[in-house]
Protein backbone atom coordinates (compact mmCIF):
# COMPACT_ATOMS: atom_id res chain seq x y z
CA UNK A 1 0.00 0.00 0.00
CA UNK A 2 3.15 2.21 0.85
CA UNK A 3 4.11 1.73 -2.47
CA UNK A 4 1.60 2.25 -4.21
CA UNK A 5 0.85 5.96 -2.54
CA UNK A 6 4.80 6.54 -3.23
CA UNK A 7 4.21 5.15 -7.18
CA UNK A 8 1.11 7.93 -7.03
CA UNK A 9 3.13 10.58 -5.92
CA UNK A 10 5.78 9.97 -8.22
CA UNK A 11 3.48 9.74 -10.95
CA UNK A 12 2.50 13.73 -10.26
CA UNK A 13 5.36 15.12 -9.70
CA UNK A 14 6.72 13.56 -12.89
CA UNK A 15 4.21 15.13 -14.33
CA UNK A 16 4.44 18.48 -12.48
CA UNK A 17 8.39 18.63 -14.04
CA UNK A 18 6.75 17.76 -17.76
CA UNK A 19 4.57 20.75 -17.48
CA UNK A 20 7.16 22.46 -16.05
CA UNK A 21 9.96 22.08 -19.13
CA UNK A 22 7.00 22.11 -21.62
CA UNK A 23 6.01 25.58 -20.06
CA UNK A 24 9.55 26.63 -21.65
CA UNK A 25 9.94 25.34 -24.68
CA UNK A 26 6.53 26.84 -25.18
CA UNK A 27 7.65 30.09 -24.30
CA UNK A 28 10.92 29.54 -25.84
CA UNK A 29 8.78 28.72 -29.14
CA UNK A 30 6.85 31.60 -28.76
CA UNK A 31 9.27 34.45 -27.55
CA UNK A 32 10.20 36.00 -30.83
CA UNK A 33 6.80 37.30 -31.58
CA UNK A 34 6.13 38.78 -27.76
CA UNK A 35 10.02 40.47 -28.46
CA UNK A 36 8.37 41.19 -31.84
CA UNK A 37 5.47 43.05 -30.67
CA UNK A 38 6.94 44.16 -27.51
CA UNK A 39 9.68 45.86 -30.25
CA UNK A 40 6.52 47.24 -32.10
CA UNK A 41 5.56 49.49 -29.39
CA UNK A 42 8.59 51.28 -28.92
CA UNK A 43 9.26 54.63 -29.70
CA UNK A 44 12.32 55.59 -31.94
CA UNK A 45 14.72 56.69 -29.40
CA UNK A 46 13.63 53.80 -27.10
CA UNK A 47 15.33 51.69 -29.17
CA UNK A 48 18.34 52.99 -29.74
CA UNK A 49 19.18 53.04 -26.01
CA UNK A 50 21.86 50.65 -24.93
CA UNK A 51 21.11 48.79 -23.25
CA UNK A 52 17.99 47.76 -24.96
CA UNK A 53 14.67 48.09 -22.97
CA UNK A 54 12.79 44.74 -22.39
CA UNK A 55 9.69 46.80 -21.61
CA UNK A 56 8.49 49.62 -23.98
CA UNK A 57 7.69 52.99 -21.78
CA UNK A 58 6.21 54.56 -23.25
CA UNK A 59 4.21 52.64 -25.55
CA UNK A 60 3.29 53.43 -28.41
CA UNK A 61 0.96 52.76 -31.34
CA UNK A 62 2.41 54.89 -33.78
CA UNK A 63 4.44 52.27 -35.48
CA UNK A 64 1.46 50.79 -36.49
CA UNK A 65 -0.07 53.73 -37.79
CA UNK A 66 3.38 54.81 -39.54
CA UNK A 67 3.72 50.74 -40.83
CA UNK A 68 -0.36 50.90 -42.46
CA UNK A 69 0.31 54.39 -44.00
CA UNK A 70 4.15 53.37 -45.47
CA UNK A 71 3.51 50.52 -47.53
CA UNK A 72 -0.28 48.80 -48.91
CA UNK A 73 -0.77 46.19 -46.67
CA UNK A 74 -4.37 46.26 -47.09
CA UNK A 75 -3.80 45.48 -50.72
CA UNK A 76 -1.85 42.62 -50.05
CA UNK A 77 -4.11 40.69 -47.99
CA UNK A 78 -6.64 41.00 -50.54
CA UNK A 79 -4.35 39.58 -52.96
CA UNK A 80 -2.72 36.78 -50.94
CA UNK A 81 -5.90 36.21 -49.96
CA UNK A 82 -7.82 35.86 -53.16
CA UNK A 83 -4.84 33.98 -54.74
CA UNK A 84 -5.04 31.30 -51.89
CA UNK A 85 -9.09 31.21 -52.19
CA UNK A 86 -8.56 30.70 -56.41
CA UNK A 87 -5.76 28.20 -55.70
CA UNK A 88 -7.53 26.29 -53.15
CA UNK A 89 -10.39 25.39 -54.95
CA UNK A 90 -8.85 24.84 -58.26
CA UNK A 91 -6.73 22.43 -56.56
CA UNK A 92 -9.32 20.24 -54.50
CA UNK A 93 -10.96 20.02 -57.94
CA UNK A 94 -8.18 19.08 -60.01
CA UNK A 95 -6.53 16.97 -57.64
CA UNK A 96 -9.79 15.05 -56.48
CA UNK A 97 -10.74 14.57 -60.32
CA UNK A 98 -7.01 13.27 -60.80
CA UNK A 99 -7.23 11.29 -57.52
CA UNK A 100 -10.57 9.30 -58.60
CA UNK A 101 -9.33 8.95 -61.91
CA UNK A 102 -5.85 7.29 -60.72
CA UNK A 103 -7.56 5.36 -57.88
CA UNK A 104 -10.37 3.67 -60.11
CA UNK A 105 -10.01 4.06 -63.79
CA UNK A 106 -7.78 1.42 -65.09
CA UNK A 107 -6.21 2.05 -68.14
CA UNK A 108 -2.98 0.98 -70.59
CA UNK A 109 -0.66 2.46 -69.16
CA UNK A 110 -2.08 4.21 -65.73
CA UNK A 111 0.22 2.43 -63.88
CA UNK A 112 2.82 3.93 -65.51
CA UNK A 113 1.54 7.79 -65.51
CA UNK A 114 1.07 7.23 -61.93
CA UNK A 115 4.41 6.68 -62.01
CA UNK A 116 6.11 9.46 -63.69
CA UNK A 117 3.47 11.76 -62.29
CA UNK A 118 4.92 10.87 -58.76
CA UNK A 119 8.28 11.19 -59.72
CA UNK A 120 7.67 14.66 -61.11
CA UNK A 121 7.27 15.23 -57.00
CA UNK A 122 11.11 14.69 -56.48
CA UNK A 123 11.86 17.63 -58.77
CA UNK A 124 11.85 20.61 -56.26
CA UNK A 125 10.35 24.23 -57.60
CA UNK A 126 13.54 25.67 -57.08
CA UNK A 127 14.84 23.15 -60.32
CA UNK A 128 12.49 24.44 -62.88
CA UNK A 129 12.87 27.95 -61.79
CA UNK A 130 14.57 29.60 -64.28
CA UNK A 131 12.52 27.81 -67.33
CA UNK A 132 8.87 28.08 -65.41
CA UNK A 133 9.80 32.22 -65.19
CA UNK A 134 10.80 32.04 -69.15
CA UNK A 135 7.16 29.64 -69.59
CA UNK A 136 5.23 32.41 -67.50
CA UNK A 137 7.51 35.20 -69.88
CA UNK A 138 6.14 33.40 -72.89
CA UNK A 139 2.34 33.26 -71.57
CA UNK A 140 2.44 36.88 -70.47
CA UNK A 141 1.71 35.91 -67.31
CA UNK A 142 4.74 37.68 -65.32
CA UNK A 143 3.93 40.99 -63.16
CA UNK A 144 0.59 39.06 -62.94
CA UNK A 145 -1.22 37.06 -60.61
CA UNK A 146 -2.44 34.41 -63.22
CA UNK A 147 1.68 33.02 -62.82
CA UNK A 148 0.59 32.13 -59.45
CA UNK A 149 -2.57 30.35 -59.57
CA UNK A 150 -3.11 28.58 -63.03
CA UNK A 151 0.14 26.30 -62.64
CA UNK A 152 -0.38 25.51 -58.69
CA UNK A 153 -4.34 24.73 -58.88
CA UNK A 154 -3.50 22.49 -62.40
CA UNK A 155 -0.33 20.94 -61.30
CA UNK A 156 0.08 19.62 -57.48
CA UNK A 157 1.10 16.06 -57.54
CA UNK A 158 1.32 15.80 -53.65
CA UNK A 159 -2.32 17.04 -53.61
CA UNK A 160 -3.14 14.20 -56.14
CA UNK A 161 -1.38 11.60 -54.59
CA UNK A 162 -3.40 12.95 -51.50
CA UNK A 163 -7.25 12.36 -52.76
CA UNK A 164 -6.28 9.20 -54.62
CA UNK A 165 -5.25 7.28 -51.20
CA UNK A 166 -8.23 9.02 -49.88
CA UNK A 167 -10.64 7.51 -52.72
CA UNK A 168 -8.56 4.04 -52.20
CA UNK A 169 -10.11 3.99 -48.65
CA UNK A 170 -13.71 4.83 -49.76
CA UNK A 171 -15.22 1.30 -49.76
CA UNK A 172 -16.56 0.26 -53.92
CA UNK A 173 -19.74 -0.49 -52.70
CA UNK A 174 -20.76 3.42 -52.94
CA UNK A 175 -20.36 3.92 -56.79
CA UNK A 176 -21.69 0.00 -57.24
CA UNK A 177 -24.95 1.07 -55.95
CA UNK A 178 -24.22 4.27 -58.39
CA UNK A 179 -23.59 2.14 -61.31
CA UNK A 180 -26.46 0.40 -60.92
CA UNK A 181 -28.58 3.01 -61.36
CA UNK A 182 -27.03 4.06 -64.54
CA UNK A 183 -24.69 6.68 -63.28
CA UNK A 184 -21.90 7.56 -65.53
CA UNK A 185 -18.39 8.85 -64.43
CA UNK A 186 -19.14 12.24 -64.31
CA UNK A 187 -22.13 11.65 -62.42
CA UNK A 188 -20.71 9.20 -59.62
CA UNK A 189 -17.61 11.65 -58.99
CA UNK A 190 -19.85 14.67 -58.58
CA UNK A 191 -22.69 12.62 -57.07
CA UNK A 192 -20.57 9.92 -55.28
CA UNK A 193 -17.00 10.24 -54.64
CA UNK A 194 -16.44 14.25 -54.08
CA UNK A 195 -19.09 14.41 -51.10
CA UNK A 196 -17.49 11.30 -49.71
CA UNK A 197 -14.25 13.00 -49.46
CA UNK A 198 -15.05 15.77 -48.03
CA UNK A 199 -12.71 15.14 -44.78
CA UNK A 200 -9.77 14.47 -46.90
CA UNK A 201 -10.58 17.79 -49.07
CA UNK A 202 -10.75 19.49 -46.04
CA UNK A 203 -7.00 18.91 -44.86
CA UNK A 204 -5.86 19.47 -48.17
CA UNK A 205 -7.78 22.74 -48.60
CA UNK A 206 -5.71 23.42 -45.23
CA UNK A 207 -1.86 22.48 -46.38
CA UNK A 208 -2.69 24.48 -49.59
CA UNK A 209 -4.34 27.08 -48.02
CA UNK A 210 -0.84 27.52 -45.81
CA UNK A 211 1.73 26.58 -48.37
CA UNK A 212 0.02 29.05 -50.77
CA UNK A 213 0.48 32.17 -48.22
CA UNK A 214 3.51 31.36 -47.64
CA UNK A 215 4.92 31.20 -51.07
CA UNK A 216 7.98 33.56 -51.74
CA UNK A 217 10.86 32.40 -53.74
CA UNK A 218 7.84 32.28 -56.84
CA UNK A 219 6.35 35.72 -56.13
CA UNK A 220 9.67 37.48 -55.68
CA UNK A 221 10.66 35.92 -58.89
CA UNK A 222 7.50 36.58 -61.01
CA UNK A 223 5.80 39.87 -59.35
CA UNK A 224 7.09 43.88 -60.03
CA UNK A 225 4.70 46.05 -59.62
CA UNK A 226 4.02 46.91 -55.38
CA UNK A 227 0.17 46.48 -55.95
CA UNK A 228 0.62 42.90 -56.97
CA UNK A 229 2.45 42.14 -54.09
CA UNK A 230 1.61 39.44 -51.71
CA UNK A 231 1.90 39.55 -48.17
CA UNK A 232 5.01 38.49 -47.48
CA UNK A 233 6.53 39.68 -50.60
CA UNK A 234 5.39 42.77 -49.00
CA UNK A 235 7.00 42.71 -45.81
CA UNK A 236 10.23 41.81 -47.26
CA UNK A 237 10.56 44.88 -49.78
CA UNK A 238 9.17 47.09 -46.57
CA UNK A 239 11.70 45.76 -44.04
CA UNK A 240 14.59 46.19 -47.29
CA UNK A 241 13.53 49.73 -47.08
CA UNK A 242 13.34 50.54 -43.51
CA UNK A 243 15.26 47.59 -41.65
CA UNK A 244 18.73 48.97 -40.48
CA UNK A 245 16.60 52.08 -39.23
CA UNK A 246 13.57 51.72 -37.49
CA UNK A 247 13.18 48.85 -35.87
CA UNK A 248 9.89 49.44 -34.25
CA UNK A 249 8.33 50.10 -37.80
CA UNK A 250 9.55 46.55 -39.20
CA UNK A 251 8.29 44.85 -36.46
CA UNK A 252 4.73 46.59 -36.41
CA UNK A 253 4.87 46.26 -40.16
CA UNK A 254 5.58 42.07 -39.36
CA UNK A 255 2.83 41.82 -36.54
CA UNK A 256 0.80 43.50 -39.31
CA UNK A 257 1.64 40.59 -41.27
CA UNK A 258 1.72 37.88 -38.71
CA UNK A 259 -0.86 38.67 -36.24
CA UNK A 260 -3.86 37.76 -38.21
CA UNK A 261 -2.68 34.18 -39.57
CA UNK A 262 -2.09 33.13 -35.70
CA UNK A 263 -5.12 34.37 -35.10
CA UNK A 264 -7.00 32.56 -37.21
CA UNK A 265 -4.47 29.36 -36.37
CA UNK A 266 -5.67 29.61 -33.37
CA UNK A 267 -9.27 29.44 -33.92
CA UNK A 268 -9.24 26.60 -36.54
CA UNK A 269 -5.69 25.08 -34.60
CA UNK A 270 -8.17 21.95 -34.13
CA UNK A 271 -9.17 21.04 -37.24
CA UNK A 272 -5.27 22.64 -38.72
CA UNK A 273 -3.36 20.28 -36.33
CA UNK A 274 -5.43 17.40 -37.01
CA UNK A 275 -4.98 18.44 -41.21
CA UNK A 276 -1.68 18.39 -40.46
CA UNK A 277 -1.73 15.11 -38.62
CA UNK A 278 -3.11 13.06 -41.22
CA UNK A 279 -1.32 13.98 -44.30
CA UNK A 280 1.74 13.20 -42.53
CA UNK A 281 4.28 15.23 -44.30
CA UNK A 282 2.75 18.10 -46.72
CA UNK A 283 2.52 21.35 -45.31
CA UNK A 284 5.78 21.97 -46.79
CA UNK B 1 0.39 19.08 -65.27
CA UNK B 2 2.49 18.64 -68.17
CA UNK B 3 3.10 22.28 -69.52
CA UNK B 4 3.65 23.25 -66.14
CA UNK B 5 5.87 20.40 -64.66
CA UNK B 6 7.49 18.63 -67.05
CA UNK B 7 8.32 21.06 -69.60
CA UNK B 8 9.91 23.38 -67.35
CA UNK B 9 11.67 20.23 -66.16
CA UNK B 10 12.77 19.10 -69.67
CA UNK B 11 13.79 22.94 -70.83
CA UNK B 12 15.85 22.95 -67.57
CA UNK B 13 17.83 20.32 -68.91
CA UNK B 14 18.20 22.00 -71.98
CA UNK B 15 19.37 25.21 -70.89
CA UNK B 16 22.19 23.65 -68.37
CA UNK B 17 23.64 22.44 -71.74
CA UNK B 18 23.54 25.16 -73.57
CA UNK B 19 24.31 29.07 -73.97
CA UNK B 20 21.66 31.70 -73.41
CA UNK B 21 21.33 35.03 -72.00
CA UNK B 22 17.33 35.16 -72.51
CA UNK B 23 17.12 37.17 -75.12
CA UNK B 24 18.92 35.71 -77.99
CA UNK B 25 18.96 32.28 -79.76
CA UNK B 26 20.27 29.05 -77.52
CA UNK B 27 23.42 27.29 -78.55
CA UNK B 28 24.76 24.55 -77.85
CA UNK B 29 27.49 23.86 -75.21
CA UNK B 30 28.45 20.80 -74.53
CA UNK B 31 29.50 20.67 -70.97
CA UNK B 32 30.94 24.33 -70.88
CA UNK B 33 28.36 25.23 -68.08
CA UNK B 34 29.08 22.26 -66.04
CA UNK B 35 32.92 22.96 -66.45
CA UNK B 36 31.95 26.64 -64.98
CA UNK B 37 29.74 25.69 -62.56
CA UNK B 38 32.53 22.93 -61.45
CA UNK B 39 35.49 25.57 -61.19
CA UNK B 40 32.73 28.13 -59.41
CA UNK B 41 34.12 28.21 -55.94
CA UNK B 42 30.80 29.90 -54.98
CA UNK B 43 28.96 26.76 -56.23
CA UNK B 44 31.66 24.56 -53.76
CA UNK B 45 30.89 27.20 -51.12
CA UNK B 46 27.22 26.78 -51.38
CA UNK B 47 27.51 22.79 -51.49
CA UNK B 48 29.34 23.04 -48.79
CA UNK B 49 26.15 25.48 -46.33
CA UNK B 50 23.58 23.86 -47.38
CA UNK B 51 25.27 20.24 -46.41
CA UNK B 52 25.71 21.73 -43.86
CA UNK B 53 22.70 23.14 -42.60
CA UNK B 54 20.85 20.16 -43.37
CA UNK B 55 23.28 17.45 -41.49
CA UNK B 56 22.64 20.08 -38.44
CA UNK B 57 19.07 20.96 -38.78
CA UNK B 58 17.63 17.40 -39.59
CA UNK B 59 19.06 15.36 -36.61
CA UNK B 60 19.06 18.42 -33.78
CA UNK B 61 15.37 19.41 -35.33
CA UNK B 62 14.18 15.78 -34.94
CA UNK B 63 15.67 15.03 -31.97
CA UNK B 64 14.15 18.02 -29.80
CA UNK B 65 10.99 17.04 -31.60
CA UNK B 66 10.86 13.23 -30.56
CA UNK B 67 11.56 14.44 -27.38
CA UNK B 68 8.76 16.87 -26.88
CA UNK B 69 6.42 14.79 -28.84
CA UNK B 70 6.79 12.04 -26.31
CA UNK B 71 6.29 14.10 -23.17
CA UNK B 72 3.12 15.91 -24.65
CA UNK B 73 2.07 12.16 -25.50
CA UNK B 74 1.76 11.86 -21.38
CA UNK B 75 -0.33 14.75 -21.16
CA UNK B 76 -4.14 14.57 -21.01
CA UNK B 77 -3.97 18.44 -21.92
CA UNK B 78 -2.03 19.24 -24.03
CA UNK B 79 -3.50 21.52 -26.55
CA UNK B 80 -2.12 24.85 -25.13
CA UNK B 81 1.25 23.86 -25.75
CA UNK B 82 1.00 22.62 -29.37
CA UNK B 83 -0.50 25.91 -30.19
CA UNK B 84 2.59 27.77 -28.79
CA UNK B 85 4.95 25.33 -30.59
CA UNK B 86 3.12 25.05 -33.83
CA UNK B 87 2.44 28.96 -34.26
CA UNK B 88 5.63 29.27 -36.22
CA UNK B 89 4.99 27.23 -38.72
CA UNK B 90 1.98 29.01 -39.72
CA UNK B 91 4.13 31.68 -39.94
CA UNK B 92 5.76 33.10 -43.38
CA UNK B 93 9.32 32.65 -43.53
CA UNK B 94 9.68 35.90 -44.56
CA UNK B 95 8.11 37.24 -41.21
CA UNK B 96 10.54 34.41 -39.47
CA UNK B 97 13.46 35.53 -40.96
CA UNK B 98 12.25 39.37 -40.30
CA UNK B 99 11.74 38.81 -36.32
CA UNK B 100 14.72 36.71 -36.03
CA UNK B 101 16.95 39.37 -37.31
CA UNK B 102 16.37 41.79 -34.29
CA UNK B 103 16.80 38.38 -31.61
CA UNK B 104 20.38 37.97 -33.15
CA UNK B 105 20.98 41.42 -32.59
CA UNK B 106 24.20 42.48 -30.72
CA UNK B 107 22.10 44.09 -28.26
CA UNK B 108 18.83 41.49 -28.11
CA UNK B 109 17.99 39.84 -25.27
CA UNK B 110 19.00 36.82 -26.67
CA UNK B 111 22.80 37.32 -27.63
CA UNK B 112 22.95 39.17 -24.42
CA UNK B 113 20.92 35.84 -22.23
CA UNK B 114 23.73 33.56 -24.31
CA UNK B 115 26.76 35.85 -23.28
CA UNK B 116 25.92 36.20 -19.89
CA UNK B 117 25.84 31.90 -19.77
CA UNK B 118 28.81 31.39 -21.12
CA UNK B 119 30.56 34.29 -20.02
CA UNK B 120 31.51 35.84 -23.47
CA UNK B 121 30.64 39.16 -25.14
CA UNK B 122 26.97 38.77 -26.53
CA UNK B 123 27.33 37.73 -30.03
CA UNK B 124 26.58 39.22 -33.19
CA UNK B 125 25.32 36.54 -35.05
CA UNK B 126 24.29 37.65 -38.41
CA UNK B 127 27.52 39.95 -39.21
CA UNK B 128 29.66 36.53 -37.59
CA UNK B 129 30.71 34.14 -40.70
CA UNK B 130 30.40 31.41 -38.51
CA UNK B 131 27.83 32.30 -36.38
CA UNK B 132 25.79 33.62 -39.55
CA UNK B 133 25.29 29.20 -40.35
CA UNK B 134 24.39 28.54 -37.08
CA UNK B 135 21.82 30.84 -36.49
CA UNK B 136 20.18 29.83 -40.12
CA UNK B 137 19.56 26.25 -38.42
CA UNK B 138 18.63 27.41 -35.41
CA UNK B 139 15.90 29.46 -37.21
CA UNK B 140 15.19 26.69 -39.47
CA UNK B 141 15.09 24.62 -36.24
CA UNK B 142 12.48 26.34 -34.39
CA UNK B 143 10.41 26.95 -37.69
CA UNK B 144 9.76 23.73 -38.23
CA UNK B 145 9.40 22.34 -35.04
CA UNK B 146 5.79 22.29 -34.93
CA UNK B 147 5.16 20.36 -37.76
CA UNK B 148 7.91 17.55 -36.76
CA UNK B 149 5.92 17.62 -33.15
CA UNK B 150 2.76 16.91 -34.80
CA UNK B 151 3.50 14.23 -37.13
CA UNK B 152 5.40 12.13 -34.27
CA UNK B 153 2.80 12.96 -32.07
CA UNK B 154 0.44 11.09 -34.03
CA UNK B 155 2.76 8.55 -34.86
CA UNK B 156 3.31 7.64 -31.06
CA UNK B 157 -0.42 7.75 -30.43
CA UNK B 158 -1.21 4.92 -33.27
CA UNK B 159 1.06 2.73 -31.03
CA UNK B 160 -1.04 -0.30 -29.32
CA UNK B 161 -1.21 0.60 -25.42
CA UNK B 162 -0.74 -3.46 -25.22
CA UNK B 163 2.57 -3.33 -25.65
CA UNK B 164 3.83 -0.39 -23.80
CA UNK B 165 1.88 -2.41 -21.28
CA UNK B 166 3.28 -6.11 -21.70
CA UNK B 167 6.88 -3.86 -21.77
CA UNK B 168 6.20 -2.02 -18.63
CA UNK B 169 5.22 -5.51 -17.01
CA UNK B 170 8.40 -7.25 -18.29
CA UNK B 171 9.64 -4.67 -16.04
CA UNK B 172 10.85 -2.08 -18.48
CA UNK B 173 11.54 1.28 -17.14
CA UNK B 174 10.71 4.80 -18.59
CA UNK B 175 14.37 5.02 -20.56
CA UNK B 176 14.23 1.61 -21.77
CA UNK B 177 10.88 2.01 -22.92
CA UNK B 178 11.90 5.14 -24.86
CA UNK B 179 15.04 3.38 -26.62
CA UNK B 180 13.05 0.08 -27.25
CA UNK B 181 9.83 0.10 -28.12
CA UNK B 182 8.68 3.77 -29.16
CA UNK B 183 11.68 4.54 -30.99
CA UNK B 184 11.32 1.37 -33.13
CA UNK B 185 7.66 1.48 -33.31
CA UNK B 186 8.10 5.17 -34.79
CA UNK B 187 10.99 4.29 -36.88
CA UNK B 188 9.03 4.28 -40.21
CA UNK B 189 7.51 7.71 -39.64
CA UNK B 190 11.15 8.76 -38.25
CA UNK B 191 12.42 7.78 -41.80
CA UNK B 192 9.76 9.54 -43.65
CA UNK B 193 10.36 12.74 -41.45
CA UNK B 194 14.30 12.83 -42.05
CA UNK B 195 13.97 12.52 -45.95
CA UNK B 196 11.37 15.08 -46.00
CA UNK B 197 12.92 17.51 -43.92
CA UNK B 198 16.20 16.29 -45.72
CA UNK B 199 14.83 17.19 -49.20
CA UNK B 200 13.46 20.57 -48.11
CA UNK B 201 17.08 21.82 -46.11
CA UNK B 202 18.69 20.71 -49.72
CA UNK B 203 16.38 23.70 -50.42
CA UNK B 204 17.05 26.48 -48.13
CA UNK B 205 16.57 29.83 -49.22
CA UNK B 206 13.69 32.41 -47.84
CA UNK B 207 16.32 32.47 -44.88
CA UNK B 208 19.50 33.13 -46.03
CA UNK B 209 18.05 35.51 -48.55
CA UNK B 210 16.38 37.86 -45.78
CA UNK B 211 18.11 36.93 -42.26
CA UNK B 212 21.62 36.47 -43.62
CA UNK B 213 20.78 39.61 -46.46
CA UNK B 214 21.81 37.77 -49.54
CA UNK B 215 23.49 35.48 -48.29
CA UNK B 216 25.43 36.45 -45.00
CA UNK B 217 28.79 37.97 -44.50
CA UNK B 218 31.30 36.92 -47.19
CA UNK B 219 28.94 34.33 -48.56
CA UNK B 220 28.90 32.81 -45.40
CA UNK B 221 25.48 31.15 -45.59
CA UNK B 222 25.29 31.13 -49.73
CA UNK B 223 22.89 28.14 -50.36
CA UNK B 224 22.59 26.01 -53.76
CA UNK B 225 19.02 28.05 -54.18
CA UNK B 226 20.36 31.08 -53.44
CA UNK B 227 23.08 30.11 -55.50
CA UNK B 228 20.40 29.34 -58.60
CA UNK B 229 18.62 32.52 -57.55
CA UNK B 230 22.18 34.73 -57.74
CA UNK B 231 23.18 33.52 -61.22
CA UNK B 232 19.60 33.60 -62.81
CA UNK B 233 18.09 36.36 -61.92
CA UNK B 234 20.94 38.49 -60.61
CA UNK B 235 23.29 38.04 -62.97
CA UNK B 236 21.18 36.81 -65.89
CA UNK B 237 23.62 33.41 -66.43
CA UNK B 238 20.67 30.76 -66.95
CA UNK B 239 22.95 28.89 -68.83
CA UNK B 240 25.38 28.44 -65.49
CA UNK B 241 22.17 28.28 -63.07
CA UNK B 242 20.71 25.92 -65.12
CA UNK B 243 23.56 23.51 -64.38
CA UNK B 244 23.60 24.08 -60.57
CA UNK B 245 19.78 23.21 -61.04
CA UNK B 246 20.49 20.11 -62.41
CA UNK B 247 23.25 19.46 -59.06
CA UNK B 248 21.14 20.73 -57.21
CA UNK B 249 18.50 17.80 -58.44
CA UNK B 250 21.52 14.82 -58.55
CA UNK B 251 22.11 15.89 -54.98
CA UNK B 252 19.03 15.80 -53.64
CA UNK B 253 18.21 12.09 -55.49
CA UNK B 254 21.43 10.68 -54.35
CA UNK B 255 20.93 11.55 -50.76
CA UNK B 256 16.99 10.48 -51.10
CA UNK B 257 18.69 7.20 -52.33
CA UNK B 258 21.00 6.77 -49.55
CA UNK B 259 18.37 7.13 -47.21
CA UNK B 260 16.78 4.74 -48.43
CA UNK B 261 19.25 2.38 -48.83
CA UNK B 262 19.78 2.62 -45.40
CA UNK B 263 16.58 2.34 -43.85
CA UNK B 264 16.84 -1.08 -44.22
CA UNK B 265 19.08 -1.34 -41.05
CA UNK B 266 17.54 0.92 -39.24
CA UNK B 267 13.76 1.00 -39.76
CA UNK B 268 11.74 -1.60 -38.04
CA UNK B 269 8.17 -1.62 -39.93
CA UNK B 270 5.36 -3.33 -37.38
CA UNK B 271 3.91 -6.35 -40.06
CA UNK B 272 7.14 -7.03 -41.44
CA UNK B 273 6.73 -5.54 -44.39
CA UNK B 274 9.12 -2.88 -46.18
Amino acid sequence: MTTERVGRAGEVSRRIVVHIVLSIVGLAMVFPFIWMLLTSLKTLPQQLNQPLDFWPSPATFQNYIDAWNDAPFAQAYFNSIYIAVLVVIGTLITAAMAGYGFARIKFRGSRVLFVVFLATQMIPTQVTLIPFYFLMAKLGWVDSHLSLIIPAALANPFAVFLMRQFVLSLPKELEEAAIVDGAGRWRIFWGVILPNLRPGLGALAVIVALSTWNNFLLPLVLLNSQGLFTVPLLLQSFSGQFGSINYGLIMAGSAVATIPMLIAFVIGQRRILNSMAASGLGGR
Amino acid sequence: MALFVIVPFAASLVLAFANWDGLNALSWAGLDNFRYELADPLLGRSIINTLLIAVITVPVGLGFAVVIAVALEKLKTRTLYLVLIFSPVVTSSVAVAVIWQQLLREDSPLSRAVGSIFHIPPPDWLQDPHLALIAVCMVSIWSSMGLNVIIFLAGLQNISPSLIEAARIDGAGAISLFFRIRLPLLSPIMFFATVIAFISSLQTFDTVFILTSNAGPDNATRTIVYHIYDLGFGKFQFGPASAASVILLVLTLVITAVQFGAQKKFVHYEDGAA
